[in-house]
C-alpha cells in the first residue's frame, strides 16, 4: 500500500509542481474535475437521500433488488458502467433518440461527464445516509409528529439535522469518488479536453509525453484525497458510532 | 368522574395487542399501570396514532380522530426518556410544537419562555439536552408537551428514569400542572406512589387486556390483579373459591372470615395482618404455616420480611422493630407464619 505512494512522493518534480500545476492545459481540466464532480455529487444527493430514506425506512417489493442495484456500482468495473451508460443513454441507446429528439445529448458531454460521476458515487452517499438515518432514534421523529409537524417539517427540521454528520460524511467520499472517475467517463462521456477531460483523464494523457506534470497533478490529487480521509477521521477510521447517526 | 360521559375528553376503543375501551372525562388524569409487556405503551402508542401492534378508534373532545394521523391529532405525547430534539435548544423544543397556529416568530418564542419559566427552567432556555439533567430534561419535555395546548396528553413513564430525589421533584411538578390541565391525560407508570398521588383513576392492564378501571381509592381497597395488589405492597394470591376457603395452586387452603366467592379468586393480605412466630402458633390465627426468612428491608420504623413458605404460600409481614428483635429476625431463620381470618380479603375475579 505505502510503496506506491513513497514512488510518486519521490519522483514528484518538486521545485516545478505550482508551476506545472498552473499550466493552462491543468487549470482547464481542474475547473472541470471540480464542476463535474460537485455536479455529480448534486445529482447523487438529489437521488441519493431519498433512496436512502426508502431502504431504511420503507418495506417495498423488490427493495433488495433495487437496492442491490443501486450498489451495484460498488462492485462493477467502472468500464462496464460507462458502456452500460452508453447503451441506456446513447445515441442508439434505450432513451438516446428519444433523449435526441429532446435535444439532450449526453455522450461527450459535461452532463454525461458528470452523469458517469453520479453512477459511480452514489452508492457511497446512499450507503452512508442509510446508516446514519436506520441508527436514528425513531422517537424523536414521531414526537415531532405529535407536536404537529407533518412528514415534510419532521424530515427538514428533525431527520436531516440529526444524521447531517452521516450526510457530510457520504456527501465527502460521493465527491472524492466523482472526482477520482476515470473508466465510466472516458467510455461514456469521452475525452474531449475543455468539455469532457477531467483531471484524471489528462493525468493518463499526459504521464505519454510530459510525465512531470502528470506526477504533479496525481500529487495534487493525492493532496484531495488525504484532506477527505482526514476530514472524515473518526467516523470511517474509527468503528464506533453514536446513536443518532454517529454524532459525536 | 362517571357521569361526566357527555363531556368526556376522551373516548377510544383499542384493538390489537392491546383491547381497551376507555373514557376519560376532561381534567381527569388516568394511571396506566400493569407488569412489563402489558401493553402499556402500546395503549398510549395507538391512542397518539403512531405506528404499533395496536389500533384506536379515537374521539378527543367528540370529534373522531381515528383516521388522522399523528400531526393532525393535537396530542401532547411524552415518551419513556423525553426524547428532545439532542441539536435543539430547550427554548426552541418548547417552540417547535407552536408553528401553525397563525403566532408570530416572536410570540412563538415569548410563549416558549413563558412556558419555561412556569417549570421554573428560566435560565435554562439556550441550553440544548445534552447540558441538563435528566430532570431538567423531563421538564422541558413535559413543557414541550403542554406548550401547544393539546387536548389529550400521554406521558410515558414520565419519571422512570430518574433518581429518587429528581423524581419526588419532578412529580411535584407534574402534580402543580395536571391540576389546572382541562384536558384528557394518561400516565404510564410503574410506580404505586405516581399512579395515587397523579392520578385519580387507575387502568390496570394485563397481557393485553383491562383488568381494572377504577378510581385509585377503590383500585388500593379492592385491588382486582395480584400485580396491582403486589405493586401496592400487599400478599396476593390467585386461586379457586371452595366452600371451607381459597385453595391456591400449591395446596394450601386460605380461609376468610367473609363467605367466599365461588370460581377464581383473588386474595389480598395486607402485611400488617401476616405475624410471625418461632414456635408453632395456638390461639386466633386461622391460617398458618412454616417457612424460612429470605429476606429482610426497613421501611421508616417498621421491617419487611418476605418468607419463603414450605408448607405454604410465601408472604411479606410487616414487623416493628421491637418484634423483629425479640424474634431474632434474620435470613435463613425458619418461621411460622400466623394470618387471622379477618387479615384475608377475598375478590372474586
Amino acid at each position: 500500500m505505502v510503496l506506491p505512494l513513497v514512488g510518486l512522493l519521490w519522483r514528484a518534480p518538486w521545485q516545478s509542481v505550482p508551476e506545472r500545476l498552473g499550466d493552462p492545459a491543468v487549470r482547464t481540466a481542474l475547473r472541470l474535475s471540480l464542476q463535474c464532480s460537485f455536479g455529480a455529487l448534486g445529482i447523487s444527493l438529489v437521488l441519493g437521500v431519498p433512496l436512502a430514506w426508502l431502504f431504511a425506512r420503507v418495506d417495498f417489493p423488490g427493495k433488495s433488488l433495487l437496492r442491490a442495484l443501486v450498489l451495484l456500482p460498488l462492485v462493477l468495473p467502472p468500464v462496464v458502467g460507462g458502456v452500460a451508460l452508453l447503451l441506456a443513454f446513447g445515441r442508439r441507446g434505450l432513451l438516446g433518440p428519444w433523449l435526441e429528439s429532446m435535444g439532450v445529448q449526453l455522450t461527450f458531454s459535461m452532463t454525461g461527464a458528470m452523469l458517469a460521476g453520479a453512477f459511480v458515487a452514489l452508492p457511497f452517499l446512499v450507503l452512508s445516509v442509510e446508516g446514519a438515518i436506520a441508527g436514528l432514534d425513531r422517537r424523536y421523529e414521531e414526537t415531532a409528529a405529535t407536536l404537529g409537524a407533518g412528514p415534510l417539517r419532521v424530515f427538514a427540521t428533525v431527520t436531516l439535522p440529526l444524521i447531517a454528520p452521516g450526510l457530510a460524511a457520504g456527501a465527502a467520499l460521493a465527491w472524492a469518488r466523482a472526482l477520482g472517475e476515470f473508466g465510466a467517463t472516458i467510455t461514456f462521456a469521452g475525452n474531449l479536453p475543455g468539455e469532457t477531460q477531467t483531471l484524471p483523464l489528462a493525468v493518463y494523457l499526459m504521464l505519454q509525453d510530459d510525465p512531470d506534470t502528470a506526477v504533479a497533478v496525481s500529487l495534487l490529487l493525492l493532496v484531495v484525497s488525504v484532506v477527505v480521509l482526514v476530514a472524515l477521521r473518526g467516523r470511517w477510521l474509527s468503528p464506533s458510532r453514536g446513536r443518532n447517526g454517529g454524532r459525536a | 368522574m362517571t357521569e361526566s360521559v357527555a363531556t368526556a375528553a376522551l373516548t377510544a376503543r383499542t384493538d390489537g395487542l392491546i383491547a381497551a375501551e376507555l373514557t376519560v372525562a376532561a381534567g381527569e388524569v388516568v394511571a396506566v399501570v400493569g407488569p412489563n409487556g402489558a401493553g402499556k405503551s402500546t395503549l398510549l402508542r395507538a391512542l397518539a396514532g403512531l405506528p404499533g401492534p395496536a389500533r384506536a378508534a379515537v374521539a378527543i373532545d367528540g370529534a373522531d380522530v381515528g383516521g388522522l394521523p399523528p400531526h393532525r391529532r393535537r396530542i401532547g405525547y411524552v415518551p419513556q426518556d423525553g426524547a428532545l430534539f439532542p441539536h435543539l435548544s430547550a427554548a426552541r423544543n418548547v417552540a417547535y410544537g407552536l408553528r401553525g397556529r397563525g403566532l408570530s416568530r416572536h410570540q412563538m418564542r415569548d410563549t416558549a419562555h413563558d412556558w419555561l419559566e412556569r417549570l421554573g427552567l428560566g435560565d435554562l432556555a439556550a441550553r440544548r439536552p445534552g447540558q441538563m439533567s435528566g430532570g431538567q430534561q423531563q421538564r422541558v419535555a413535559l413543557a414541550r408537551a403542554l406548550a401547544p395546548e393539546p387536548r389529550l396528553l400521554l406521558l410515558d413513564e414520565p419519571l422512570a428514569a430518574l433518581d429518587v430525589e429528581t423524581r419526588a421533584s419532578v412529580r411535584h411538578t407534574l402534580r402543580g400542572h395536571l391540576g389546572p390541565y382541562d384536558g384528557a391525560c394518561l400516565i404510564v407508570t410503574h410506580d404505586p406512589v405516581d399512579a395515587l398521588s397523579l392520578a385519580d383513576r387507575m387502568l390496570v392492564v394485563e397481557a393485553g387486556s383491562v383488568v381494572q378501571d377504577a378510581a385509585a381509592v377503590e383500585v388500593t381497597r379492592a385491588p382486582r390483579s395480584a400485580w396491582v395488589a403486589r405493586m401496592l405492597g400487599l400478599n396476593a394470591y390467585e386461586g379457586d373459591g371452595r366452600p371451607e376457603g381459597v385453595l391456591l395452586p400449591g395446596g394450601h387452603t386460605l380461609v376468610g372470615a367473609d363467605p367466599v366467592p365461588t370460581g377464581p379468586v383473588l386474595v389480598t393480605v395486607h402485611p400488617d395482618h401476616v405475624t410471625l412466630y418461632r414456635d408453632p402458633p395456638g390461639g386466633s390465627a386461622r391460617n398458618r404455616w412454616h417457612g424460612v426468612v429470605s429476606e429482610v428491608t426497613g421501611t421508616g420504623t417498621r421491617l419487611r420480611v418476605t418468607v419463603r413458605g414450605t408448607n405454604g404460600p410465601d408472604v411479606v409481614a410487616e414487623v416493628t422493630a421491637r418484634a423483629a428483635a425479640e424474634l431474632g429476625v434474620g435470613e435463613g431463620l425458619s418461621v411460622w407464619v400466623g394470618v387471622k381470618a379477618t387479615g384475608v380479603v377475598m375478590t372474586g375475579l
